[in-house]
């Protein structure tokens, strides 16, 4: 099963790449995740290791993932490593009045279950559509709200800088 | 994998039971693996008896289900049924499965359940679905069950899971080999208790888990389960019955159990097993209980169980709190 959902947010792409590329981040706005750990020395980049789990149904299902692509500040994939068989993008594209649109892409099933695997996976779309959405829209909410932070701690400085 | 339980073994295990021969083990600290051990030797010897007739092939078939081994388990099988139990475990039971982070991330550990819903225990098959996508299927992970349970058809499919024959060797083994152990003390009696006694832990006094705990020197991880004993209405556990007509006797089965459930309608013994109704079923972890950090050196072993059950039933009053109304949860 292949789900893709995408989202409009008022802030340059490299703000929204470090925000979500940091995976101290991702149980802040990813809705649904339960678990997003580090393993291994590597925190980010191609290589890093996270093991993940996603609460869908009755389960929380997910498993060992890596970074398989990074070109920054542009896309981002990870691949299951154990676990469910899962592959993930972030694909990051500017817009010309700087904003960005970021779009999440994720495809998951279980190799070798059959119809059991085919009828859960069309099952869980839904649930799991709905926690793609959640997640653009608090990563939208998270990262426009980081953005006017930063620019009144700007304008503050600015001002601060000018008395003196 | 080397030194497998070979049914000689087992019967060797069975007759010195039988004969009442103290090995200083599970086997003779567990009551309720003692019984399970007894059934095997009953069974085992009611084919040696019959020889070649159909009680000889339903021997043999017995026999076979005795020698599960903890190799039996496969990972990819597992694997590959995940989403049929996730499926069902969501769709029909609505299940919720809360604390897994209490289970320690690695090594052995004696997980210890409450038992419900008489031969068709949803619940374990919620909870071995939980484990299995939290820790992932190469964790290992086996549940003891009851030598009738793996005799059965239905046990062969059980094997693959990780369940074995519960008996002394196969827990501690399991546990030298770094496994979560699933293990229900309260065995046939707790699981085909009446309905209205769902909402009570009842271990019958079987202790023999937490010797085996202080023995391999594993923490235990409670796990409290609601909503399988209302997936039928079960009436009585017939140990009564059981005894008339000497069933305890010739496969050494203390109960005859009777309920209302689907499709049988009056359901005795559920050999054959039930259709569940969809009662929403909710299991809760506890944190992990370190016997001799909490219990000191000695730890005594009554006083382990005690609080063990005390700890157990205020869990599940609370889960019970929860309910609005059964089956629908």
């Amino acid at each position: 099963m292949r789900l893709n959902e995408s989202i409009e947010i008022a802030a340059p792409r490299q703000l929204v790449w470090d925000y979500v590329t940091d995976p101290s981040n991702c149980l802040h706005f990813m809705a649904g995740v339960t678990r997003w750990e580090v393993v291994g020395e590597q925190r980010t980049g191609r290589g890093a290791r996270y093991r993940m789990l996603i609460r869908v149904g009755s389960a929380e299902v997910g498993g060992l993932i890596e970074v398989v692509e990074w070109q920054p500040p542009e896309d981002m994939a990870w691949s299951s490593v154990l676990g469910v068989d899962q592959r993930g993008r972030w694909r990051l594209r500017e817009l010309d009045d700087g904003r960005t649109r970021a779009e999440l892409r994720y495809a998951y099933g279980v190799a070798g279950a059959g119809i059991s695997g085919w009828l859960a996976e069309l099952v869980s779309a839904p649930q799991l559509g709905d926690h793609l959405r959640r997640s653009l829209r608090q990563l939208k909410r998270q990262v426009e709200h980081e953005r006017l932070r930063s620019d009144a701690a700007r304008r503050r400085r600015e001002r601060s800088s000018l008395a003196a | 994998m080397g030194g497998q339980a070979t049914v000689s073994e087992q019967a060797r295990r069975n007759g010195a039971a039988r004969n009442g021969v103290r090995d200083g083990g599970l086997g003779s600290r567990l009551p309720s693996l003692r019984g399970m051990a007894r059934l095997g030797g009953g069974l085992a010897g009611l084919g040696r008896r019959a020889g070649s007739g159909l009680g000889g092939q339903v021997a043999r078939r017995v026999q076979r289900g005795l020698a599960a081994d903890l190799d039996d388990r496969d990972p990819d099988y597992v694997r590959e049924h995940l989403p049929l139990l996730w499926l069902v475990a969501s769709l029909w039971f609505r299940g919720e499965v809360r604390g897994l982070g209490n289970i320690p991330e690695q090594g052995p550990v004696l997980l210890v359940g409450n038992h419900s819903g008489g031969n068709v225990p949803a619940d374990t098959f919620l909870f071995t679905l939980a484990f299995s996508t939290y820790f992932g299927v190469e964790r290992r992970f086996h549940q003891l069950a009851h030598n009738l349970v793996l005799a059965f058809p239905v046990g062969r499919m059980l094997r693959p899971y990780g369940a074995v024959a519960a008996s002394r060797e196969h827990a501690r083994r399991a546990l030298d080999e770094g496994a979560a152990v699933l293990v229900y003390p309260g065995g046939d009696w707790e699981v085909h208790r009446p309905s209205w006694d769902r909402n009570k832990i009842d271990f019958a006094g079987r202790k023999g888990f937490i010797q085996l705990a202080l023995e391999r020197g594993v923490p235990i991880v409670p796990v409290v389960a609601i909503g399988g004993q209302e997936t039928a209405l079960f009436l009585a556990r017939g140990d009564r019955l059981a005894s008339a007509l000497g069933i305890d006797r010739l496969l050494r089965l203390k109960v005859m159990p009777i309920s209302i459930a689907l499709p049988w309608v009056v359901n005795v013994g559920d050999f054959l097993g039930h259709i569940p109704l969809p009662s929403k079923l909710t299991i809760e972890v506890l944190p992990a209980i370190d016997l001799e950090a909490e219990f000191g050196d000695d730890p005594d072993v009554d006083e382990v169980y005690d609080h063990l059950v005390a700890r157990m039933q205020e869990e599940l009053d609370t889960l019970v709190a929860e309910r609005r109304l059964p089956v629908l949860g």
